[in-house]
């Protein structure tokens, strides 16, 4: 009798046992403990960003960049950095499940992301809470910033990209009918387009149509129909490089050609159109150009090629450059302390790839820096024109 | 009246490939009481299967046209042996979970295998426009609309006249009567999933020859589109996909060029709403008394 008792108490306690097991075995090969700051000789860096799906291209460009960095320099604080590279999917669900497996399970320090601005945006709101450096390398929508003073971006804002085209459009380029397609789904896209309008109209500029789409549509016949009998002098498309290819595509088909603006969701357009024509002339705004001959561009994109062996565009040139002001400011602070690496970061004045001047953040967490504008000739990226924060 | 003209081709046009994979939906729902999810996808799948064998295989367009929705038609019926036939008597509501899970199954295989090819550009069947008295048409739209017409009226036939065709029309009225008079049922069944499928694949080919660019989940919000034409036609009524196909089209179509391209969805699904309202069968739909 009491051996049978024995018995079952020891196949509960193996059962119990088990599941224990089961609940902290959910990382196989990141069995490292959860604060990876005192004493280990490990420092955890977090990357977030779409490795797969229709944006993956910039998920993957920005790890890429990031990566290349840490190479080039293995260790902060004397300390082996290693990069964690998780997918969000471009979906606002598993950013935040990224960010709390990064942060809770792989004792993450900082977090470079999310690339895209929904994911970034989800995110932010979650480490606003816990205090984690977060730098959104990529992630343009103005709110992404303003839910805590720990969140930063590496990129400009989508008012300003809006802004530089409406002054672009209308100063450099003498329009001054513009038409508008815009993804009405998508916070940055409509962020864009609102600022592109209400700065070319203040400028005496008139929007001649204004049309929208749902992400996810593929037929544009019916708004560029419209938009076509408006006859503009030039079309503003803020939208991702995907949608891009498919507006350019659908207006060269049914002949309507006119001047096409853009912004830096734009880069990649040319790498994914089997027609490169359909975007010819165009001009779009973007954070660097390969061409930029300073010092710190040309390293960078020398030692991106040989390693990729491609061009490295923009979420690339963000992503390295993300990488570098972490690692500086937790040089800076000299320790994994999560408040001391947010108070170096503001302080940040450092030389990087896609700026003219060195890079500083403002108040707000959001960096003062300039912006290019690339003309698409030839089917490739040229420079076009450059400017330095006011 | 120029841009109502383009706006009524450009509605033809989508719609026609509505319409077309609307026929499967309805066509199958018509024989098995199945509405078949996973036939969305099957546009995916045929574009999937053009772009490798125009890109990686570097076939010429027809044969690649030929192989892919030859590929995709039986696929359709593959699908239909292995997932819904051993279901055939079990109650519709888990069929319809089993057609879910294929669709999503397809889906995420697609995008797992095409993890570099997702979006995929194509290559340009037909390029540039054609004018007629001031108004420009694509000529891949032109193509769109006339090898759907082509297709829609092959099909009509084909049921009116064929042996087949009255085999479908038998099973679709009373199975169990139609097995009984000597026809095969299980052998009917699969054709028609090879014919709605091989529609279907035809719409791929032509949805990724203007589009120019395809994804692994395009298929789902496209076939929900053609699901709604053909239930707002009357499902199960062949005609009724045909009709349901171009008025979702040309509606959708003129929403955006007239009314708002913000609310061009909203608009499109309050008339459906309307209609399903006054003819819940829909448009061509018998009402029929269910008996107690």
């Amino acid at each position: 009798m009491f051996f049978k008792k024995l018995i079952s108490f020891l196949v509960a306690g193996v059962m119990v046992l088990s599941l224990a097991s089961c609940g902290g075995g959910t990382e196989p090969g990141n069995t490292e403990e959860p604060s990876g700051d005192s004493g280990s000789e490990e420092i955890v860096i977090g990357f977030v960003g779409p490795l797969t799906g229709p944006v993956s291209i910039y998920g993957l460009a920005a790890s890429e960049g990031a990566q290349l960095y840490f190479e080039q320099n293995p260790t902060i604080l004397g300390k082996t950095v290693r990069l964690e590279l998780l997918d969000d999917k471009h979906d606002t669900s598993e950013a935040v499940t990224a960010y709390n497996r990064l942060v809770g399970n792989m004792g993450a320090t900082a977090i470079i992301g999310a690339v895209t601005s929904k994911p970034a945006i989800a995110l932010s709101i979650e480490a606003a809470k816990k205090g984690t450096p977060v730098i959104t390398p990529t992630g343009t929508a103005a709110e992404i910033t303003t839910y805590g003073e720990n969140i930063f971006r590496a990129c400009f804002l989508d008012p300003y990209q809006g802004q530089t085209m409406a002054d672009f459009a209308y100063d450099s380029l003498g329009n001054k009918n513009i038409a508008i397609l815009f993804d009405s789904a998508d916070d940055y896209s409509s962020g864009v387009a609102e600022a592109f309008e209400a700065a070319f109209t203040a400028k005496g500029g008139t929007i001649v149509a204004n049309e929208a789409y749902t992400s996810g549509d593929t037929d544009f016949n019916a708004q560029l129909t419209k938009i076509k009998n408006e006859n503009p002098d030039a079309l503003f498309l803020p939208i991702y490089y995907s949608d891009v290819a498919m507006i350019s595509t659908q207006a060269k088909a049914m002949g309507f050609s006119t001047q096409l603006l853009g912004i830096d969701g734009w880069d990649g357009v040319i790498d994914i159109l089997d027609d490169v024509s359909a975007v010819e002339g165009a001009y779009f705004c973007n954070h660097y150009s390969t061409e930029d001959t300073s010092e710190e561009v040309q390293n960078f994109v020398t030692s991106y090629e040989e390693k990729y062996g491609s061009l490295p565009n923009s979420f690339a040139a963000l992503g390295f450059d993300t990488a570098h002001v972490i690692a500086d400011a937790i040089e800076r602070a000299g320790s994994g302390d999560s408040a001391a690496i947010v108070e170096a970061i503001k302080t940040t004045e450092l030389p990087v790839v896609t700026s003219k001047s060195p890079l500083k953040f403002d108040e707000g967490g959001d960096p003062i820096k300039g912006i290019s504008i690339i003309k698409i000739v030839d089917g490739k990226h040229t420079l076009d024109t450059q400017s330095n924060p006011e | 009246m120029n841009l109502f003209i383009d706006q009524m081709i450009n509605g033809i046009s989508v719609g026609s490939v509505y319409a077309l994979v609307a026929l499967g939906y309805t066509m199958v729902y018509g024989i098995v009481k199945l509405i078949n999810f996973a036939h969305g996808d099957i546009i995916m799948v045929s574009s999937y299967f053009l772009m490798v064998f125009l890109r990686k295989a570097g076939l010429p367009f027809p044969l690649a046209i030929l192989l892919s929705v030859a590929l995709s038609g039986a696929l359709g019926a593959i699908v239909e042996k292995l997932a819904y036939k051993p279901l055939r008597g079990a109650p519709r509501i888990n069929v319809l979970i089993t057609a879910i899970g294929v669709s999503i199954l397809l889906q995420n295989v697609f995008a797992w295998v095409f993890k570099q090819d997702n979006p995929a550009s194509m290559p340009a069947l037909l390029d540039g426009a054609i004018n007629i008295g001031g108004v420009s048409i694509s000529k891949i739209s032109v193509l769109t609309i006339l090898v759907s017409v082509i297709l829609m009226v092959t099909l009509s036939l084909l049921i009116k006249y064929t042996k087949m065709g009255k085999a479908m029309r038998a099973v679709s009225e009373d199975s169990g009567a139609a097995a009984l008079m000597g026809i095969n049922v299980d052998t009917t069944v699969s054709a028609t999933f090879i014919i709605g499928s091989a529609l279907a694949a035809v719409a791929g080919v032509l949805f990724a020859s203007t589009y120019r660019l395809i994804n692994p989940f395009m298929g789902s919000d496209f076939g929900l589109k053609a699901f709604i034409a053909a239930v707002l036609g009357g499902i199960g009524i062949i005609p009724g996909a045909m009709i349901g196909g171009f008025i979702m089209g040309v509606v959708e179509s003129l929403a955006k060029g007239y009314v708002s391209t913000i609310f061009a969805d909203t608009i499109v699904f309050t008339i459906l709403i309307v209609i399903l309202i006054f003819k819940p069968s829909g448009l061509l739909g018998k009402n029929i008394k269910e008996k107690v």
